[in-house]
């Protein structure tokens, strides 16, 4: 399988990243580590007719604090962000789930920021920041904005990003001390999540239980008013309307998020 | 677009179409076919190639991403003399293999898991290669074989 036929066009900078999207429009699509765009290309899903490579922007790669946030450039890779000690220490949740996500050859390539803009309720990551109140900063002709992740995922594949914008910086609260835990049931070791349950500091992402990433708002209410882990973690499905689909039935997916919160929970318990 | 890839030590540099996926060039325009192409959708890992000495599925990146980098295919592995390397060795010996599609990717992904972690447990190696899927072994010669090509004793 080969994608359609596109105009490959490689940037080293964010300006030129964004002088060839203004230039292009709706009919380019940003290439980071393609590890969700080149499969949906292969399959004829995508057929963008030009392809901006940012790989050699090196100013997208790094970790590092900012006050009392943890920044993340949006083209760190999963194996960046694994092994990095900044996140390791003020962001230990997003550092393991890194490490999680698909294999190894997989982390080699795919990265923070693609993950976040490609919008999969299915992927890790999406969970992860949504739970950790992080906000994405895009660039765009007119400046920056900031976007929370909780106004970041419109519904399936969707964001806010307009087609001339670039996701450039993650910015997480430092979580340094807190508890957290992460658990996702897969059918085969590097399938995507059935389910995915995301949790720090009393917060709670839940992954594939609904069109977009979500949290677990009755969940973590009754974690803050003194609940105990398994009575906050039965609340875990309620509002979620899950996918319903042959290998997992929405009632199933709901039993599933209610029964890994619990486990979430419980690892962030004896973390704290 | 015009791609230069070091393959195996030697540049290759050639005009291909913008969507060349890695797999293919390295095949068809540099002509190390050792790298099989199995599921074609980054699942199998038998396309597994080092690039810039980190393992990759080469069916899911563009040649042109590759442009300027290193690549190692099986094919580059043993010494120009002939001498095997040491994974390729240990999974002869160890019998990592029975019909043999998976295994030049099997045996990059153990070089790259060999070089972040060099004296892995049998569990780290089966989650160091998770990303390779083989139909014939079981897997438990595949996890041996790395065990002696790290050097440790194959513990069953």
């Amino acid at each position: 399988m080969i994608p359609a036929e596109f105009r490959y066009e490689r940037v080293s900078t964010v300006d030129e990243a964004l002088a060839r999207l203004a230039e292009h429009g709706d009919d380019a699509k940003v290439l980071a580590g393609g590890h969700s765009l080149l499969p949906l290309m292969k399959l004829r899903l995508a057929a963008p007719e030009y392809l901006v490579d940012i790989g050699p922007v090196d100013e997208l790669r790094y970790v590092r604090l900012d006050g009392d946030e943890v920044v993340i450039g949006a083209l760190s890779r999963y194996s960046d962000l694994e092994q990095d000690p900044v996140l390791r220490k003020h962001a230990p949740l997003l550092a393991h789930v890194s490490g999680e996500v698909g294999d190894r050859q997989v982390r080699h390539r795919g990265t923070l920021g693609g993950s976040l803009v490609h919008a999969d309720s299915a992927a890790d990551l999406p969970a992860v920041v949504l739970a950790s109140d992080g906000v994405l900063v895009a660039r765009g002709p007119s400046g920056e904005r900031r976007i929370r992740a909780s106004e970041f995922f419109l519904g399936p594949f969707t964001t806010p990003l307009e087609p001339d914008e670039l996701l450039t910086e993650v910015r997480l609260p430092r979580q340094t001390g807190l508890g957290w835990g992460f658990e996702k049931f897969t059918r085969r070791a590097i399938d995507w999540a059935m389910v995915g349950v995301a949790v720090v500091g009393g917060k709670v992402g839940l992954v594939n239980m609904g069109g977009v990433p979500l949290r677990a708002p009755a969940t973590e209410a009754a974690l803050a008013s003194g609940a105990s882990i398994v009575d906050a973690a039965a609340l875990a499905a309620d509002g979620t309307n899950p996918p319903d689909e042959p290998h997992a039935t929405a009632e199933y997916r709901r039993h599933l998020a209610r029964v890994l919160t619990r486990r979430a929970l419980t690892q962030a318990a004896a973390r704290s | 677009m015009k791609v230069s890839i070091e393959v195996n030590g030697r540049p290759v540099a050639e005009e291909v179409p913008d969507r060349t996926l890695l797999v293919h060039f390295l095949r068809d325009t540099a002509g190390f076919t050792g790298t099989n192409i199995g599921c074609d959708t980054t699942s199998c890992g038998a396309c597994t190639v080092l690039l810039d000495g980190e393992s990759v599925k080469s069916c899911t990146v563009l040649a042109a991403q590759a442009d300027g980098h290193a690549v190692t295919t099986v094919e580059g592995l043993s010494d120009p003399d002939g001498e095997l390397h040491p994974v390729q060795r240990a999974f002869r010996e160890q019998h990592g293999l029975q019909c043999g599609f998976c295994t030049p990717g099997m045996i990059m992904a153990s070089v790259s898991l060999l070089a972040d972690n060099p004296k892995p447990t049998r569990d780290e190696i089966r989650a160091g290669l998770e990303g390779n899927l083989c139909r014939c072994t079981g897997y438990h010669n595949i996890v041996s074989s790395v065990m002696d090509a790290s050097g440790q004793e194959v513990d069953w």
